[in-house]
């Protein structure tokens, strides 16, 4: 079987669920999804047992384009990441009512399926066409299903879609002056290349404002925080559980190994950045009063850590950064799961309004503390073995890094315990609220069972990521 | 060669039904009959002859890009039978103007001869000409006839005189003999006076800054259906026969003169996108959104050797997402007298189908990938890196982030505001070309070879 599969379980999955009705859309969604994970276990098992998973096939002649799907460690990680995921958050929306269902979970679906291409794809055009394709749908969905007035939706969602695009056009000229010196996009040919200081540093630059952008690493991030408040939940989780792991991959796989005289050169400059958004994201996550932009600049500061992480060019900073995001992708689905279950209950996001929820849902209680320790790295977590690996790589390039990133931990620790605090405790609320049902509370052991396991036992994913690590460090120090 | 007498043949055809009373016919044959001449020209295209002392001479370029004309010819005649269907008295003659300018748009790709290509201009400017005009009783639509007319037969003069100025520098009409002249050392200061004639009477055809003043005005004012054929089939045309031109009479070889098309290229675009951006009108701002594409297609001047199948695939790409977009805009406003965006509000509620047929349109032509739209600005930006224009290319890709805003505006439209009224009716021939356009312009975003190795 060839990973190729994927990809047309899940494009298939996308035009079936259109066609199945509004009713029974979700349903089939559902499936589609179970299907695509349960394939991206066999393909990691193939993977394991040493079997060829890869699939290349000419696309264009001219330019020469292959249609080239890579499957490395790294990338079957993240194919996993992205198929459990989006199983998870089509169960996670079952209790909620969308109108034209079939066209939301449709839209769903093929974003999957352009997130798993751009994961897999190892042509730099396949890559950026699907790069650029998940975009589409996520503009859709939050325009057409998100929440708020709709005028200041569509400025968040325009401005959200002209940035990304903006970001990516300019990784697409690179992509086209890398084309004209090697003659293929295949990323073992443009390895090859020897491309000098200067047109490196232009060329990381080029990449860089498309992954600053998608990351988002201030200063970037302004279409963040307002997209992710009017986005339906679906689409939240998506964009910052998947989607802003597809601009931390590319680091990794395409610009620093691409690029690295320049990462190197600039080093301190791109860790200072990536630093600079855990501390800023850390400090206006203090300040909100809506729960959906609160966990925005949470994440901002997360990812923050990662990108710096990445930037280290260490076996250690790129290790922690790959176990970070997936720990993050998790851990933050389950944060906005927990956001839109009391949304349903109490159809409001202003914390200040919440309050007084633990006596009237003890166990929805319980379920939500465990996650926010998990985001704020407490040991047995799998969040805590990421950041413990970025901050110990940071501290090998320089001890006020650590330091500095570090405060993710304890500003962390302040603002969610805060607003745990605010939503949760206090006199018992007027306002009745239920438990959570059978599905919710599966939906939520599923994400904490996966952040436990590995937090305990993270040596199934070590395994499966150092090797590629390895391959790409070799890539990046082959020049010096 | 026997492409252009079919296609005569058929627009006297088509008068002759006018005789005959049988209007009802005139659409259904008209469409078998030019897919009959697709069929030729196909066949045609990979034996290269010339013909009559190379006045028409048929190569693999000139039978691609009629193929192309043909094939928008088709859907626009297609959209003739619902546009016209309250005019039913003058169909045949609308439907003949346009075989007949079909005809100048071939014997402008396939001319040998500058008389030919003159011949050839005119013909389809005429047409044009007509078309514009050709709501009798609006007073709109006099007016863009007259506006073009005049600009345009303006236009026409600079040409004809710079063909004046070849022809006293070469001592010929004929492009191959002028083509073999051109090679010499000394070239009489005529000649490049002369191309530079030539390629601004082009250029106002392309509808290119400096030279585009007309073109607003124009396809705002002319009848929706003329709208589109200008937009889609008469750019193609102009630009395709300038790319013939200049490649044909090896003019581009001094560098000043790429340096012109640089900067126009790059002003089209600039000025283009930005005047868009304003625009409440829809055909207005697709009128500028075709500039700022004259201005990404100009760019294939710069690779003149090796650019024609680029050329190619934009001018398809462009002008079937044209095609795609224009069949909504004629259903949406049709029976209103203006097609400002307000017209197209809730579209996405009340008939789905046509608006997401809109918006992959507006998706290609702002170069969103899978759709063809990306993949022709993508062989553009790489033959024009290859070319030594980089700066070009990082203007192009800002232009193509701007273009995005307005293309968005009409997109947010459709799917974020509420129907002002009901639209009934479902006109299954106006369906049936968006669709198919549509399908087109997918097909050749995922098969871009099919296309881009048609001219090698």
């Amino acid at each position: 079987m060839n990973v190729s599969l994927i990809s047309i379980i899940l494009l298939v999955g996308a035009f079936v669920t259109f066609l199945s009705g509004d009713k029974l859309a979700s349903k089939v969604a559902l499936l589609f999804s179970i299907v695509a994970a349960a394939a991206s276990i066999v393909i990691l098992n193939q993977y394991n047992l040493g079997q060829n998973a890869n699939f290349i096939q000419q696309w264009i002649a001219q330019p020469n384009i292959s249609f080239a799907l890579k499957v490395d460690g790294l990338s079957i990680a993240m194919l996993l990441l992205t198929t459990v995921l989006t199983a998870v958050i089509i169960l996670s929306s079952l209790g909620s009512k969308f109108e034209n269902a079939k066209a939301f979970y449709a839209l769903v679906l093929f974003m999957a399926f352009a997130m798993v291409g751009t994961f897999l794809a190892s042509d730099g055009l396949l890559y950026y066409v699907f790069w650029e394709l998940a975009l589409v749908p996520i503009y859709f969905i939050a325009l057409l299903w998100g929440n708020g007035d709709s005028e200041s939706r569509k400025r968040a969602v325009v401005k959200f879609f002209i940035y990304t695009l903006a970001g990516s056009l300019f990784m697409l000229v690179a992509f086209v002056y890398m084309y004209q010196k090697a003659g293929s996009l295949l990323l073992e040919d443009l390895y090859q290349l020897n491309l000098s200081a200067d047109e490196q540093f232009w060329i990381f630059l080029a990449f860089f404002l498309a992954y600053a952008i998608k990351i988002p690493l201030i200063p970037f991030h302004t279409w963040q925080a307002a997209v992710y408040q009017k986005a339906p939940t679906v689409g939240t989780m998506l964009l910052s559980g998947i989607m802003l792991k597809m601009g931390l991959y590319s680091v990794i796989r395409w610009q620093l190994p691409l690029t690295a005289l320049a990462a190197k050169e600039y080093m301190f400059v791109f860790i200072g950045l990536g630093i600079a958004g855990v501390i800023y994201g850390s400090i206006v996550a203090l300040r909100q009063r809506d729960l959906k932009k609160l966990l925005a600049y949470s994440s901002l500061a997360h990812v923050g850590l990662i990108a710096a992480g990445t930037y280290t060019l260490t076996l250690d900073g790129l290790r922690g950064a790959v176990l970070q995001m997936i720990a993050h992708g998790f851990v933050v689905v389950g944060l906005f799961y927990a956001a839109e279950v009391l949304f349903r209950r109490y159809e409001t996001r202003l914390i200040s309004e919440m309050g007084g929820v633990r006596t009237q849902a003890p166990k929805f209680s319980s379920l939500f503390l465990i996650l926010v320790l998990a985001s704020v790295a407490l040991p047995t977590t799998f969040n805590f073995i990421g950041e413990f690996t970025v901050l110990y790589s940071l501290y090998g390039i320089n001890v006020w890094f650590a330091i500095l990133g570090g405060t993710t931990i304890i500003l962390g620790a302040y603002y969610m315990l805060k607003m745990y605090q605010h939503v949760m405790l206090g006199e018992t609320n007027s306002k009745v609220f239920a438990d959570v049902t059978l599905s919710e509370a599966f939906t939520f052991s599923i994400i904490i069972g996966v952040l436990f396991f590995f937090g305990m036992y993270p040596k199934p994913i070590t395994d499966l990521i150092t090797p590629s690590l390895e391959e790409i460090l070799t890539q990046i120090n082959r020049i010096n | 060669m026997n492409t252009l007498i079919a296609i005569i043949g058929l627009g006297v055809l088509c008068l002759l039904f006018e005789i005959f009373n049988l209007r009802k016919a005139i659409v259904p044959f008209t469409i078998i009959g030019l897919l009959g001449v697709l069929g030729l020209t196909i066949s045609e295209m990979n034996t290269p002859a010339s013909f009559y002392n190379n006045m028409i001479v048929v190569s693999k370029f000139s039978g691609a890009f009629s193929s192309l004309f043909i094939v928008l010819t088709i859907f626009l005649v297609a959209l003739g039978h619902n546009f016209y269907e309250h005019k039913q008295s003058k169909i045949s003659d609308f439907i003949a103007i346009k075989i007949f300018l079909l005809a100048g748009a071939v014997a402008m790709v396939s001319f040998g001869n500058l008389a030919m290509f003159f011949l050839g201009i005119e013909v389809l400017s005429i047409a044009l000409y007509i078309l514009a005009a050709s709501d009798r009783l609006s007073l709109k639509s006099n007016e863009a006839g007259m506006k073009y007319f005049l600009m345009g037969s303006f236009a026409s003069g600079i040409i004809l005189f710079g063909i004046c100025l070849i022809y006293g520098a070469m001592g010929s009409f004929d492009v191959t003999e002028i083509s073999e002249l051109s090679q010499s050392a000394e070239l009489p200061i005529w000649f490049p006076i002369g191309i530079v004639l030539l390629t601004i009477g082009m250029l106002f055809k392309v509808a290119a800054v400096p030279f585009h003043f007309w073109a607003p005005d124009v396809y705002e004012g002319s009848p929706a259906l003329t709208t589109a054929l200008m937009s889609t089939l008469a750019k193609v045309v102009a630009i395709a026969t300038l790319f013939k031109l200049l490649s044909v009479m090896n003019a581009d070889v001094s560098e000043s003169f790429q340096l012109v098309v640089v900067i126009i290229s790059m002003a089209s675009m600039t000025v283009g996108n930005i005047m868009a951006l304003r625009q409440v009108n829809v055909k207005r701002m697709l009128a500028f959104s075709g500039i700022s594409h004259a201005g990404f297609m100009l760019m294939t001047l710069l690779s003149l050797s090796t650019a024609a199948g680029s050329l190619l695939y934009y001018t398809s790409a462009y002008a079937l997402a044209g095609i795609a977009a224009f069949s909504v805009v004629l259903y949406v406003c049709k029976n209103r007298d203006n097609e400002d965006i307000v017209n197209f509000h809730g579209l996405g509620k009340t008939n789905p189908l046509l608006a997401v047929i809109l918006t992959a349109a507006l998706l290609s032509m702002a170069g969103i990938p899978i759709f063809a739209g990306f993949f022709a600005k993508l062989v553009l930006f790489s033959d024009t890196i290859k070319a030594g224009y980089l700066a070009l290319v990082i203007v192009a890709v800002i232009n193509s982030i701007i273009s995005v805003g307005y293309y968005f505006k009409l997109i947010l439209a459709m799917f974020t505001k509420d129907a002002n009224e009901t639209r009934t009716g479902t006109p299954v021939i106006i369906y049936a070309v968006a669709v198919l356009a549509i399908v087109l312009n997918i097909a050749l975003g995922l098969f871009p070879s099919v296309v881009l190795d048609l001219i090698s």
